[in-house]
């Protein structure tokens, strides 16, 4: 594989292909965990976590496993790495452990792991499909801060609070009071507001892409000068 | 010059947006004197408020769109959801509670769904029901209609002073409303219930009455010059009379509440002429708007006797609405010339 390639897939898993906003896979998560940022970063983390290993262990079977049982031993590595991470959570970060609850062993039917386990590692060598997982992964991590950053600014004028969950004694005072008196915000606390937000978000990047489209457009429209014509059905304004 | 790109029917009565809309206006007066009357002029300090940040909000969404802003601004549609929003909230809500409200009414249930025509929920009752859910303690304060014991007439000053936060009403008591009592209650019988609390009227809320009968005036008004058909507004109250009184067992302490306390409490009569009549977010056909109605008068008996929250028709409304082109899809009127 080239270095290109790798480019290609980082851009991909962050950007153009963001599983979160472009191939809106794994909402179930993605709404009902983002209500703060520790949360967020806890499911990230342990999304992150599964698609690496079973973008690794899919990679590496994918020439034993017929075509027809493919999804059955798929699902079956990803239930082995979410155990995994279960176990792993529940050891060390317990208080998180217990927050994301049932979206823990859920992980199994995130559509992401599945959909890049069989579109990308079932077809690819072992270091790209890693590299791979890890981009998905981090793109899909880094939706998940961003808009739990904004639901627990916007629902409770807090942010970074309980960091130390995750992150351990270090995060003991990051929790930052940004309003004074804020009354809680329900709507935005409750997953109708991540519906909103993550409507947002995509709104925005979809400006993003039209915005650079457009660019490219205009450039590609300044090249050829020799048509000359003139332009008389315009827009009147 | 702007040009608009109109399709058929060309033939069209100049403006007939802006001119249905001012009769709404104008229809709310009576509703809007009697809140005035019985709860202070906190109402009227909401609604000036909601207005002119309505159109505030309505001025950025056309800029931002690139649509012709004079010729939306003029069709009073903004300032129409303006009153209805301010007429639901709390008189004495403070001014940063009825700015959230407006913005999410204009902004997101009105102009991110396509503008005036094109929202499938009513705006107004939208951000009506994002306040409700998000700031419990603001939007449940009712203030104690004149009459009830230890209330008073709040004048426009300390309105203006309360709500912007200056100079908060100490002595403006708040009371539960009836509905809450209502639905509170499990052991007085109706009749005990109407002499125990001061707020309760003759059949209905004190001073509630008033305004259902005031909003009832504007409606009939509406009705007569034909802004709306009678169907939806009229299915409407006689299906929550008809559901109230199976409910009402004869007042004992297990009563939902007889005909008359429900049509003339809360926003019964609000939200049957003003808000269920919609024409954008209901149902189309005659039939569908029967069917539309009453589904809405039952929802409100349903959610005030056996929900969460006190009243009712914000969210019977929303829910109706998601329901309305399933509706229209059954009740289609048949093509003249064809079997059905």
């Amino acid at each position: 594989m080239s270095q290109a390639d790798y480019k290609e897939i980082t851009f991909l898993g962050l950007w153009k292909n963001n599983p979160a906003l472009v191939q809106l896979l794994g909402l179930c998560p993605l709404l009902a965990m983002s209500g703060s940022v520790v949360n967020s970063l806890g499911m990230g983390i342990a999304t992150t976590f599964v698609l690496l290993t079973s973008n690794i262990a899919v990679s590496l079977v994918r020439n034993v496993v017929s075509d027809a049982v493919r999804l059955p031993a798929f699902v079956m590595i990803i239930a082995a790495a979410v155990t995994a991470i279960q176990i792993l959570m529940q050891a060390y970060t317990y208080s998180l452990y217990e927050i994301l609850g049932v979206f823990l062993p859920l992980i199994t039917t995130n559509c992401v792991i599945l959909g890049r386990a069989d579109a990308f590692a079932s077809k690819n060598g072992i270091l790209p499909s890693a590299y791979d997982g890890l981009m998905m992964g981090i793109g899909f991590t880094l939706v998940m801060v961003i808009l739990g950053f904004f639901r627990e600014l916007l629902g409770t004028g807090v942010v970074f609070a309980d960091m130390n969950l995750l992150l351990g004694d270090i995060a003991d005072n990051w929790e930052w009071h940004v309003f004074k008196d804020y009354p809680q915000f329900l709507y935005i606390v409750l997953p109708p507001g991540a519906f909103i937000f993550t409507g947002f978000m995509i709104a925005l990047k979809n400006k993003i892409d039209n915005h650079f489209e457009e660019i490219a457009k205009a450039q590609k429209a300044q090249e050829p000068k020799e048509d000359r014509r003139v332009r008389v059905t315009g827009k009147i304004s | 010059m702007a040009l608009l790109n109109i399709t058929s029917p060309h033939a069209h009565n100049k403006n007939h947006t802006a001119w249905v809309m001012q009769q709404v206006l104008l229809a709310t007066i009576p509703g809007v004197a009697a809140l005035t009357y019985f709860f202070g002029a906190g109402t009227l300090i909401n609604i000036i408020w909601c207005v002119t940040t309505a159109l505030i909000c309505e001025w950025i969404m056309l800029k931002w769109r690139g649509k012709p802003v004079a010729f939306y601004l003029k069709d009073y549609s903004a300032i129409v959801t303006a009153v209805l929003l301010a007429i639901a909230l709390p008189p004495y809500c403070p001014w940063w509670v009825s700015l959230i409200g407006i913005m999410f009414a204009i902004m997101i249930a009105k102009h991110l769904y396509g503008g005036l025509g094109y929202n499938p929920f009513n705006p107004a009752m939208v951000a009506y029901v994002i306040l409700l859910i998000s700031l419990p303690v603001q939007m449940t304060q009712w203030a104690a209609p004149l009459g009830a014991d230890g209330a008073s007439w709040i004048g426009f000053k300390a309105a203006f002073l309360n709500n912007f936060g200056f100079a908060p009403i100490i002595d403006a008591h708040t009371m539960a409303t009836v509905l809450d009592v209502m639905k509170q209650n499990d052991s007085l019988t109706n009749n005990q219930l109407f002499e125990e609390y001061s707020q309760f009227g003759h059949f209905g809320g004190l001073g509630w009455e008033w305004v259902n009968l005031g909003f009832l005036m504007g409606g009939l008004y509406l009705l007569s010059r034909k802004i709306f058909t009678w169907h939806t507004p009229i299915s409407m109250l006689a299906a929550l009379a008809l559901v109230s009184l199976i409910g009402y067992n004869a007042g004992g302490s297990d009563s939902g509440g007889s005909p008359f306390f429900h049509l003339f409490s809360g926003a019964t009569m609000l939200g049957a002429f003003f808000i269920a009549t919609d024409p954008v977010s209901s149902a189309v056909s005659r039939k569908g708007r029967i069917a539309f109605g009453a589904c809405i008068g039952v929802l409100v008996y349903i959610i005030r006797v056996y929900g969460n929250y006190p009243d009712a028709v914000a969210f019977s409304v929303l829910l109706m609405n998601f329901a309305a082109p399933f509706i229209d899809h059954y009740t289609q009127p048949r093509t003249y010339g064809y079997n059905k």
